[in-house]
């Protein structure tokens, strides 16, 4: 058993990717990513692409040995589909405590797995290895090693603690426990010339039921799944497949290839996003197959069913390309998918505005070249607050990503549609195909985008309003500002409120010449103000009111 | 009165539990432009985003120092340092609320000290608010973690008031963590109808309630600022919800002098008879008829929903102050709390009106609920698939709720969230009883478990009383 050092070692040497094959040594050692970056780096740990890869194997218990956080933050949060068996959805811990840290946790390991065997009594158990329990040096494979003989049980360790290194070194470490420990130590029932391994196939949502009837028409047997919907017994037999298809990317990289030179079991790489790309699988299948022995009809079958069925699709996605002209999306996922779901949106005549190429690799760059051409808009890192200002000023119509980056899209009021994991709609295939795009439609052209993006109404109406409030105080301000109706403002009778201007006016159109005639036409009083009076009277130049009414004339 | 025990099982499964680093961030949600960071491997990070994303269905902050194999031999300073200047600098925040986790509790880290370092190394950090929390995964659980949080937020952010000036209006609240922004804003209501100015810490409903921000900010949209917490020692009092949250109402009343009064729950009539009058008392106002006529509605919503919940066997999967909550409020209402299991300890679990409480996991749950007939389950969503198994109905409440929407806006406080849970519960078992119960002529000599003596005669009883 090698050390896990060493296998991480190997990984990084893996000569199935040109990548790293294309490094130095040195640079080789620092592995596929690039050093995390504290305070700025998001995504999983090794640990939690081990899980998510060997997860959906469903008759298997998965078992994580490590604190509450592992498995009490994270189970039950993948939607991969099961055909029968459901154990794989049980959480299974150790959840160390603080005992367990001082005195060892390998005890408590043993009894973990000793307690499921009698309680579900699964064909086999994979224990998870964290990083706690791998600071405190317990040894998970030794103690697998022992529970395997006194249980009887295959008991699998997986030796994935979280701070070795990203999700995806997670998923080849995971594949090396499946090498080392699983793949061929049993022989199926029988073998056909048609028998295939899909590696990196995870069954979301039941996806890979999508193309199983095109592979079960052709007679095709999936004879494991690496690991959607899949059982311990096939992938502990599938040393005896005829011919593999890696699905997703190089996450599982490690596994096609050392099957490969183990057991002679040819593979390609391919994808079933996308009409043209799930023919050319299908292609490739038949092909290889044929290649190890199958017999040569096979691949006109496939032909025929390939005619088939990409008629069926391009006759279902037609009536949206008028829909779609014009309209523009951004794609921000991972590895394969941002190739494979590029081809998709272009086949149903959606404009891509950008790509990202975090994960991917230089193969899968290549292949985005050339179908978006030179000046493809390959997006290496782009930060959420540059993704939300991209989509708040319109240069997308839609993106397309993983659920973790749905809100920069959301809270710009933009359609967004998940592409990742947690999604509830199976895309694969040529069925997955028509749905993506029903999806896409549904999402754009959803009557919600057009209320929600209207600026709301008592905003203006506010703002009206106190226009309205302004204008009328600056009125007032600039009557205010007059002084000679200032003046004319002026209290005179303090009793009843008779200010100068009405005094001055009665005097003047009807000549009036004493205290008591201006009382006769005013409301003064005549009280304390009759000074005030005798003198406006005094000031006020005797006129006539006939010359008064000339004068307004 | 209930005896609180331990399974001896080695290997938990289907845990109800989560972890205690999240509970403290989380806490540091409620904080306006904060950024909550994990100490550990990006994993702790990003197993707790995904929870919250899922729950909450909202953008949020979490950060991690991404503990790689080297750094975790070596002590994790650097990461520390660059994770704290990487998002000061990009991020922008008004506070970095850090917990620690399994990994670097285990190797020992001494992150105060750190932080020390930190900022004599750094001028321009001297001043800026960083809290660190010390939260092991493999100690007690999520609650835990929000309750050491907010003590230790009084203790760093909340500033002794010079002089005795008191604002007589303005009080703290202290709100545990099975509250959800929704009871936040309904207790923010309550509180500003008899003219209180309330301070929350921390404050979800400002972060986490969905709303859709003018800009994109990476840190959290909104919550208590720490201006604000600086403050509250000038509060006239404060009121703590929930037995989590006694530390820090005591951490406040030492530190400020500012006395606090605990209510352990509010959903029920009696708690929240209890809280109104309180209010009335210190505000110095008359209760306002809003609050009559919902205590009018509270008690005519329990008499039509007793028929229903009353005598249903009830198994309960929850937080300590949650499964407090929601149980005694059942059992007021003529529910048997017949299987109740928890996460951590706490000085609630004994008087949850039951025989046992089990500090277990949803196995244990579901055993419980199996052997001793219930025939009503709550917990959270993890629960689903046990309840598919018991064939029971099944009340989501709790963190996480991933498999249903507007989980941050159940309410559960006040007289109207207790009448609205009422009505929840009492619906979903009439709704159960149509689909799975309908009486067929020979359903008496099938039914798997037959009606319990208690049960058939409480539906009498009440039968005869209301004919």
């Amino acid at each position: 058993m090698s050390s896990l050092s060493a296998t991480i070692q190997e990984i990084f040497n893996e000569p199935g990717c040109a990548k790293n094959a294309n490094k130095s040594d040195a640079e080789r050692k620092k592995g596929c990513t690039k050093q995390l970056q504290p305070g700025g780096a998001a995504g999983g740990c090794a640990f939690d692409g081990a899980k998510i890869a060997l997860q959906p194997f469903t008759d298997v218990a998965h078992l994580v040995h490590g604190p509450i956080a592992c498995e009490g933050n994270s189970w039950d949060n993948r939607g991969a589909a099961s055909s029968g068996a459901s154990i794989w959805r049980t959480g299974f811990t150790t959840d160390m405590n603080e005992t367990d840290i001082v005195f060892g946790g390998e005890k408590r390991l043993y009894k973990a797995i000793k307690e499921i065997i009698n309680k579900y009594n699964p064909p086999a158990i994979f224990v998870y290895q964290t990083c706690v329990p791998a600071m405190i040096g317990d040894d998970i494979n030794a103690v697998c090693k022992a529970a395997s003989q006194k249980l009887g049980k295959p008991v699998i360790p997986v030796n994935s603690p979280g701070f070795v290194g990203p999700k995806n070194l997670g998923n080849k470490l995971a594949g090396e426990a499946l090498l080392e420990h699983v793949i061929g130590t049993q022989e199926p029932d029988y073998t056909t010339p048609y028998d295939i391994n899909l590696i990196g196939e995870y069954n979301l949502s039941g996806e890979l039921w999508q193309v199983k009837p095109l592979l079960d028409e052709l007679g095709i047997r999936i004879l494991s799944c690496i690991s959607g919907d899949g059982k311990y017994r096939e992938v502990a037999s599938s040393h005896r497949a005829r011919a593999a298809m890696m699905v997703c990317s190089k996450a599982m990289i490690n596994v096609a290839r050392k099957m490969e030179e183990r057991y002679g079991i040819r593979f390609f790489e391919g994808s079933f996003y996308g009409i043209q790309d799930s023919s050319d699988s299908l292609r490739q299948i038949a092909r290889l197959l044929v290649e190890r022995g199958a017999p040569s009809e096979l691949i006109e079958h496939t032909e025929v069913v390939i005619a088939r069925e990409e008629a069926r699709a391009w006759a279902a996605i037609e009536p949206y390309k008028p829909r779609f002209a014009g309209k523009r999306a951004l794609l921000i996922t991972g590895g394969v998918k941002s190739w494979s779901v590029v081809a998709a949106l272009q086949e149903a005549g959606l404009e891509l505005v950008g790509t990202s190429v975090k994960k991917s690799t230089k193969e899968d760059k290549e292949r985005i070249k050339q179908l978006m051409g030179q000046d493809a808009h390959m997006i290496e890192n782009m930060t959420p607050r540059e993704i939300y200002t991209m989509l708040k000023n319109a240069k997308a119509d839609i993106m397309l990503s993983g659920g973790k980056s749905q809100f920069v899209a959301l809270k710009a009021t933009m359609p967004w549609l998940d592409i990742n994991q947690e999604r509830c709609h199976a895309y694969m295939g040529y069925v997955g195909m028509v749905k993506l795009v029903e999806e896409i439609d549904r999402a754009l052209f959803n009557p919600m985008w057009e209320q929600l993006r209207r600026p709301v109404p008592w905003d203006e109406v506010a703002k009206n309003r106190q226009k309205a409030i302004a204008q009328m105080d600056a009125q007032a301000a600039a009557v205010a500002a007059d002084p000679e109706t200032t003046r004319r403002a002026k209290k005179v009778c303090f009793c009843k409120e008779v200010d100068l201007g009405t005094i001055e006016d009665a005097i003047r159109s009807h000549g009036l010449t004493s205290v008591e005639a201006v009382r006769q036409h005013t409301n003064a009083f005549g009280g304390c103000c009759k000074r005030r009076i005798e003198d406006i009277l005094a000031k006020m130049p005797a006129s006539s009111p006939l010359a008064m009414l000339q004068a307004a004339e | 009165m209930a005896i609180v025990t331990t399974p001896k099982k080695a290997c938990a499964v289907n845990p109800l539990k989560m972890s205690q680093p999240i509970g403290g961030a989380f806490a540091f949600m409620g904080l306006r432009g904060a950024m909550p960071l994990l100490h550990g491997s990006q994993g702790c990070t990003s197993f707790g985003l995904t929870l919250f994303v899922r729950h909450f269905k909202e953008a949020v902050p979490l950060q991690t120092t991404a503990m790689s194999e080297v750094a975790t031999v070596l002590g994790g300073y650097e990461n520390v340092e660059q994770a704290i200047f990487n998002i000061y600098n990009r991020a922008k925040p008004e506070i970095i609320g850090i917990c620690s986790t399994g990994v670097t509790e285990t190797n020992g880290d001494d992150v105060d000290g750190y932080i020390k370092l930190i900022r004599e190394q750094h001028p321009q950090l001297a001043k800026f608010p960083l809290v660190f929390v010390s939260t092991p995964d493999f100690k007690d659980a999520f609650q835990d973690g929000w309750e050491k949080t907010v003590a230790c937020m009084v203790d760093v952010l909340v500033e002794a008031p010079v002089g005795a000036e008191r604002d007589p209006a303005r009080v703290n609240v202290l709100p545990g963590c099975h509250l959800t922004p929704g009871d936040l804003y309904e207790l923010r209501t309550i509180l500003e109808d008899f003219g209180l100015k309330p301070s929350f810490l921390p404050d979800l409903a400002g972060s986490l309630d969905g709303h859709i921000p003018d800009e994109f900010t990476p840190t959290t949209i909104g919550g208590i600022g720490v201006d604000e917490v600086a403050g509250m020692g000038r509060s006239s009092w404060t009121i703590a919800i929930g037995a989590q949250m006694r530390r820090a109402a005591e951490a406040m009343q030492a530190k400020t002098g500012v006395p606090f009064r605990l209510f352990e729950r509010l959903c029920g009539l009696i708690p929240n008879d209890e809280f109104i009058a309180f209010l009335s008392d210190i505000s110095g106002r008359p209760v306002p008829a809003k609050y009559r006529r919902q205590r009018g509605q509270l008690a005519d919503a329990m008499l039509d929903a007793h028929f229903h919940v009353g005598g249903r066997k009830l198994a309960i999967g929850a937080e300590p102050d949650l499964l407090f909550d929601l149980s005694s409020m059942l059992h007021e209402m003529g529910a048997q709390v017949t299987a109740a299991v928890t996460t951590t300890q706490s000085p609630v679990l004994e008087r949850i009106g039951t025989n046992e409480v089990l500090i277990g996991d949803l196995e244990d749950l579901e055993e419980l609920a199996w052997t001793r007939n219930c025939d009503l389950l709550i917990t959270h969503s993890h629960g689903r698939q046990a309840a598919a198994r018991l064939k029971i109905p099944f009340y989501r409440a709790g963190f996480p709720m991933f498999d249903r929407i507007g989980a941050g806006h159940q309410l559960s406080v006040g007289y109207r969230g207790t009448r609205d849970v009422i009505f929840n519960i009492a619906n979903l078992v009439i709704a159960d009883r149509e689909e799975n119960h309908q009486p067929t002529p020979d359903s008496w000599r099938t039914s798997r478990q037959p009606l319990k003596p208690s049960r058939r005669s409480f539906i009498a009883s009440t039968e005869e009383s209301i004919a």
